[in-house]
């Protein structure tokens, strides 16, 4: 793909909003970096944390293209507003119930493998609603492309399905970068006594995230 | 209303939980026996020793009903809830769970906005208990990293099997039988877990109809008590093992698993031995090598002591001894002393358990006790029965609070003289060692005291996923 194909699915500024999304997942102790340090700590080995980074990044990679890549093949096929409203509901609906009620998964086991912690993370991810909360960015992404491109009558896609796994790319780079050290900073040198402090209710924050995209959604 | 930042009382390993200021107060269930128009209650005691009202009882609920048997009470939120794989951080330990194993009802208790006056907010009625979980006489609830757990002492029929039930932590609905092949398992009564090795823990006491008719001589020495302890996988709810201690060893009932959640051991308590009186403890521990079995070992006997039959109850004069039984042991939160109960000689005793398969006696403490009757130092000429029983560690491990009142219908066989209730408070030595505190001796009138839970949580309420060991 030449830079000029990538340019005319998604903007520069998508790409950061991507990014920017993937750091704000990755900083989430429930996503994925307290899982990897408490491993660290059972083994004892700073080695241990690294290991488990991989599989929490690809299962969360896993949670986002899933997502936008579905979004991607529905925008292919119907028009825009037709994706928007749905998602909208969804965000708001989702940011919603997760003010009222703290839902996570049940997940009990801490002796976990690879493919294990791949599931973990994916379920995760999956069910703060990760996904979908980097589908607006798409979903405005082309809206700017098809508002720049006025002429053409023809139907725009929403976004195309490179477009999604370059968007999936992008956000899992910032959620490992920001997952990674965050991990490494708390098991080598500030120790879990931050949590008791610094463990802000991104829950919170995170609902009132999803209820804002979603009115941005419908808005755009 | 969901909080901004972890509950200032959840922490994350076992070593900086002792670093928690230390307990204001203590609730502590009391429970009514007999038709006499009295009620069950949750009693509250002030532990501020800069307090006036210190080691006094300053609050008390009134249950509404004195058939319950009130027993092991929990938290609906712990340091488990910082647990990695499922965290709610910002979930309040605010609310207590009690449990009536005497009639199946389950109460629900808000410790805010006034702790010393917990206001009672949820009954669940036998019925619902009955009919959502299939067992009755709940006993036990511990905080768990995804769900409240409880036990239960038999189904609905009052014979076993006992098993584990769940409640949701948010609105306390019940959420039904915990497992999903229960394999051998039968007889009911204490559980925890090793959170960092996905393992669950239960031991065996009896069904309801093997208990609330008082102890049952003929099924005793027949062996026909708990003797055994079951291993389970926590996550897929499944049996995996069972220990059989030997028939000879009755009552298998409280377990302290180790709090550090990378060791691999703990503590369950024996309370009586057929072949000869003793009590003891038992060390389980995960051998060796891949095959991930665990073992149990017997790491300290206590024997029975002989005594006149003039002084003994009906059912112990053709022993001439009293037995110590054994009927509650606690771990200080840094695993290194192992505090226990024996209700029947009234001795109170500390091992150091550094090296959990050769623990050292460090401490003694007598109390009460059927030939004994050991008095307390604040008032040294009023013999007192009832023998140290239920026993709570401050989260730092330098106090140590005890009830003595077991359970109504063994209470009347062992004490028939009619058991007086007491709490009493010891101060730990950190190098070992303890001693009563004198000005701490709270006298219970009519009701009688049993489980002990301090305020911020204690040696035996919270679970932790981090090790710092």
């Amino acid at each position: 793909m030449t830079h000029a194909q990538m340019g005319s699915t998604m903007g520069s500024t998508a790409l950061w909003l991507m990014l920017l999304l993937g750091a704000y997942h990755g900083i989430n102790p429930a996503m994925g970096w307290l899982f990897a340090v408490a491993l660290g700590m059972q083994e004892r080995k700073g080695s241990a944390v690294a290991r488990a980074l991989v599989p929490i990044a690809l299962g969360h990679a896993l949670a986002i293209g899933i997502v936008v890549l579905a979004a991607a093949f529905l925008g292919m096929a119907l028009p825009l507003k037709a994706i928007r409203y749905p998602v909208a509901a969804i965000l708001v609906g989702l940011g919603i119930f997760s003010l009222v009620r703290h839902y996570h998964p049940r997940w009990v086991r801490m002796r976990v493998g690879f493919r294990d912690l791949t599931l973990w993370s994916f379920l995760m991810a999956s069910a703060h609603g990760a996904g979908l909360m980097v589908v607006p960015v798409l979903l405005g992404s082309s809206t700017v492309e098809a508002a720049e491109q006025m002429a053409g009558h023809h139907h725009m896609a929403a976004t195309t399905p490179l477009a999604a796994l370059l968007a999936t790319a992008v956000h899992t780079t910032g959620y490992l970068v920001v997952t990674g050290v965050v991990a490494w900073v708390v098991y080598n040198k500030f120790g879990l006594a931050i949590l008791r402090k610094a463990w802000l209710n991104l829950n919170l924050i995170w609902a009132v995230a999803l209820v804002v995209t979603g009115l941005v959604t419908l808005a755009m | 209303m969901p909080m901004m930042r972890p509950d200032p009382t959840f922490y994350p390993s076992p070593a900086m939980a002792m670093q928690a200021p230390p307990e204001r107060l203590a609730y502590v269930a009391l429970l009514n026996v007999g038709k006499n128009g009295e009620h069950d209650a949750m009693g509250v005691i002030d532990l501020d020793p800069s307090s006036s009202e210190y080691g006094r009882l300053v609050g008390q609920v009134d249950f509404g009903r004195g058939d319950n048997e009130l027993h092991h009470f929990g938290w609906n939120a712990c340091s488990a809830c910082l647990c990695p794989q499922a965290s709610h951080a910002h979930m309040e330990r605010r609310y207590l769970i009690v449990p009536g194993i005497g009639s199946s009802r389950i109460y629900i208790l808000d410790t805010k906005p006034n702790p010393k006056q917990p206001k009672i907010v949820k009954v669940i009625e036998p019925e619902e208990f009955i009919q959502k979980t299939g067992y009755t006489s709940p006993h036990t609830f511990h905080c768990g990293p995804d769900a409240v757990y409880g036990s239960a002492l038999g189904s609905a029929s009052g014979d076993g099997p006992g098993g584990i039930f769940l409640m949701d932590p948010n609105t306390f609905e019940l959420k039904g039988q915990w497992e999903k092949d229960r394999g051998p398992q039968q007889l009911a009564y204490d559980f925890w877990w090793h959170l960092g090795h996905d393992t669950m823990i239960t031991s065996e006491w009896g069904t309801p109809n093997m208990v609330k008719n008082g102890i049952n001589p003929e099924l005793l020495l027949a062996g026909k008590y708990g003797h055994k302890i079951h291993i389970w996988d926590l996550d897929k709810r499944t049996h995996l093992q069972e220990i059989d201690l030997g028939p000879e060893q009755q009552w298998v009932l409280e377990l302290r698993p180790s709090h550090d959640p990378n060791k691999t051991y703990g503590f369950a308590s024996v309370g009586v031995s057929l072949k000869d009186l003793s009590a003891s403890i038992w060390m389980w521990y995960r051998e060796e090598g891949a095959n991930g079995k665990w073992a149990v070992r017997k790491v300290i006997e206590i024997p029975a002591e002989p005594a006149d039959p003039e002084s003994l109850p009906p059912l112990l004069k053709g022993f001439k001894a009293v037995p110590p039984v054994i009927t509650d042991i606690n771990l200080s939160l840094d695993d290194r002393f192992l505090y226990v109960s024996c209700w029947c000689t009234g001795e109170f005793i500390q091992y150091d358990v550094s090296d959990p398969a050769n623990p050292k006696k460090t401490g003694s403490v007598h109390l009460g006790g059927i030939v004994r009757r050991a008095a307390h130092p604040s008032k040294p000429n009023q013999p007192l029965n009832g023998g140290p029983q239920m026993v709570e560690i401050s989260r730092d491990g330098k106090r140590v609070y005890f009830t003595n009142s077991l359970y109504a219908p063994w209470d009347e066989q062992i004490y028939p003289d009619g058991l007086k209730s007491w709490m009493v408070k010891l101060d730990v030595d950190p190098k070992g060692g303890m001693k009563l505190d004198e000005k701490f001796f709270v006298e219970f009138d009519g009701l009688r005291a049993h489980q002990v839970r301090l305020d911020g949580g204690d040696a035996s309420s919270d679970s932790y996923c981090y090790s710092e060991a």
